[in-house]
């Protein structure tokens, strides 16, 4: 059975957890770097990013993280995880990204509480129906280097979803619905049958 | 688009799950806090400890000093409202601030009822001291519950009273049949589909944090260990003698409360805590956990 690790430094890592048992994959919490031992694949949750960029530089978890990038593991970040997962973040604030996907978010990028929003998304990779959607406080996608594939796109046009390789970023929460296709395309990615 | 619906409302309370909220009254303390790791901060005018000090009538921080740190940090902005003055909650939410506590910390402007917090887009969190009184909010609209402890005293006391209280109702309720569950709702004081969620799901239906007292690491973990989700800490950071420290410390426990030997190691050289007050003296009049029901 293939093990799904959650980042659970701070956030809404449960919710990834039960999510993924519902799959019918292992999934386990991880705050350690020794954690990561015996992984196929890792999901960085939504939570606050300066939050969870501090606490993992204080426990080392960014350079076994970085090198899990490099070497093509599978990742996948939801909100705060795709601020982390980001090359370049505007609205840093102390923020340290792994620097793993050539894309550049912007944090809070619609505005505070009040301008959070649900809507209905189209993602052709999960196919119909759309995909009922979450942004709170929600980054989006100002550019996408060329190895990156925009997944999804608001009725404006913004990125909120990309994949690069092995990596998956979402601007929103599939995990806050009970819909579990996106988890499902990642549990592809691990494995193997979602190659590009 | 839909904006201000309850899985916003929630969701976000969800996000700062395994955080600490810290009280903050100048942008600058904002920062440290932000630096701290806080996953949110409480912007207040005095914190609890001030307050219980000074006496008098507490109100709504004045909007400079709350717009002041919503410009300091990036993080989200808290801001309380007296319970029952669904003006001050008004002016609040045309602040933009991110969620309001309507907390018993400021003197109640309303000795019979709660804000009908379903008529705002923003988010509101309460205090309870047990499960009905949480049930009660959520079924008003709180989308985020605090168990309330006593704030401003440094004492954890109460807030692992009002903690064990909500999760020992839980408990109880998972082993009693539907007809029980009635009889249950009516004892609690609390909305019959309210108590038949709980049952249902072995949980409050929305984020449960802990508050009021919490001065150390290890009562940030204790607290995370009898079922919070999450942290206020109030005084405790900006009241000890090197809050930078101490609200790293409370950061880093808060994530690894199952760790002792982090916990121990937080714990190393943090200077003084805040004074505390034993409860028992101090006048019952003067407690803050009493206001609202």
């Amino acid at each position: 059975m293939k093990k799904i690790g959650v980042l659970a430094l701070q956030g809404a890592f449960m919710e990834h957890i039960t999510l993924l048992l519902s799959l019918g994959v292992e999934a386990s919490p991880i705050r350690l770097p020794r954690e990561l031992e015996g992984l196929d694949g890792l999901i960085i949750p939504g939570g606050e990013s300066t939050t969870i960029s501090r606490l993992m530089r204080e426990y080392a978890l960014s350079a076994p993280l970085r090198d899990l990038c490099n070497d093509g593991f599978p990742i996948m970040g939801t909100c705060a995880g795709m601020i982390l997962l980001a090359r370049k973040v505007a609205h840093i604030n102390g923020i340290q990204p792994l620097e793993a996907m050539d894309i550049e978010v912007r944090r809070n990028a619609f505005g505070r509480q009040v301008d959070s929003f649900e809507t209905e998304l189209k993602i052709p990779v999960i196919g119909e129906p759309s995909f009922h959607s979450v942004f709170i406080r929600a980054p989006y996608i100002e550019r996408a280097g060329e190895g990156v594939e925009v997944l999804a796109r608001l009725y404006d046009g913004t990125g909120v979803a990309a994949r690069q390789g092995n990596m998956l970023a979402l601007a929103f929460h599939p995990e806050l619905t009970d819909d579990p296709r996106l988890h499902s395309y990642f549990l592809s990615i691990v494995n193997g049958d979602a190659k590009r | 688009m839909d904006k201000g619906t309850w899985t916003i409302k929630a969701g976000l309370a969800q996000m700062l799950k395994g955080g600490v909220i810290m009280d903050v009254v100048t942008p600058e303390h904002a920062k440290i806090a932000e630096e701290a790791g806080a996953c949110a901060v409480m912007a207040l005018e005095r914190v609890p400890a001030d307050i219980r000090a000074a006496g008098g009538v507490a109100r709504m921080a004045d909007p400079t000093v709350i717009l002041a740190i919503m410009e300091a940090v990036s993080i989200p902005v808290m801001a309380k409202c007296r319970i029952g003055h669904f003006v001050e909650a008004q002016a609040l939410e045309a602040l933009g601030v991110d969620y309001i506590d309507e907390s018993e910390v400021l003197t109640p402007a309303d000795e019979n009822h709660h804000i009908w917090k379903h008529d705002f887009k923003v988010p509101f969190v309460c205090g309870c001291r047990d499960l009905g009184e949480a049930l009660r909010r959520v079924a008003e609209g709180a989308a985020m519950i605090r168990t309330k402890g006593e704030a401003g005293t440094g004492n954890i006391v109460e807030a692992v009273r009002h903690m064990r209280a909500v999760m020992d109702e839980i408990r109880k309720l998972s082993s009693m049949t539907t007809d029980e569950l009635v009889a249950e709702a009516k004892a609690l004081g609390a909305p019959l589909e309210q108590v038949i969620k709980v049952q249902k799901t072995g949980r409050l239906p929305v984020v449960n944090f802990a508050a009021g007292g919490i001065a150390s690491p290890a009562d940030a973990a204790l607290m995370m260990q009898l079922g919070a989700e999450g942290v206020f800490v109030g005084s405790g950071i900006f009241k000890s003698s090197d809050p930078e420290a101490m609200g790293r410390a409370i950061v880093k426990a808060t994530t690894h409360y199952r760790d002792p030997a982090i916990i121990a190691d937080v714990s190393k050289g943090l200077g003084v805590a805040m004074p505390g007050l034993d409860i028992s003296t101090i006048p019952e009049k003067n407690l803050l956990s009493t206001r609202g029901w």
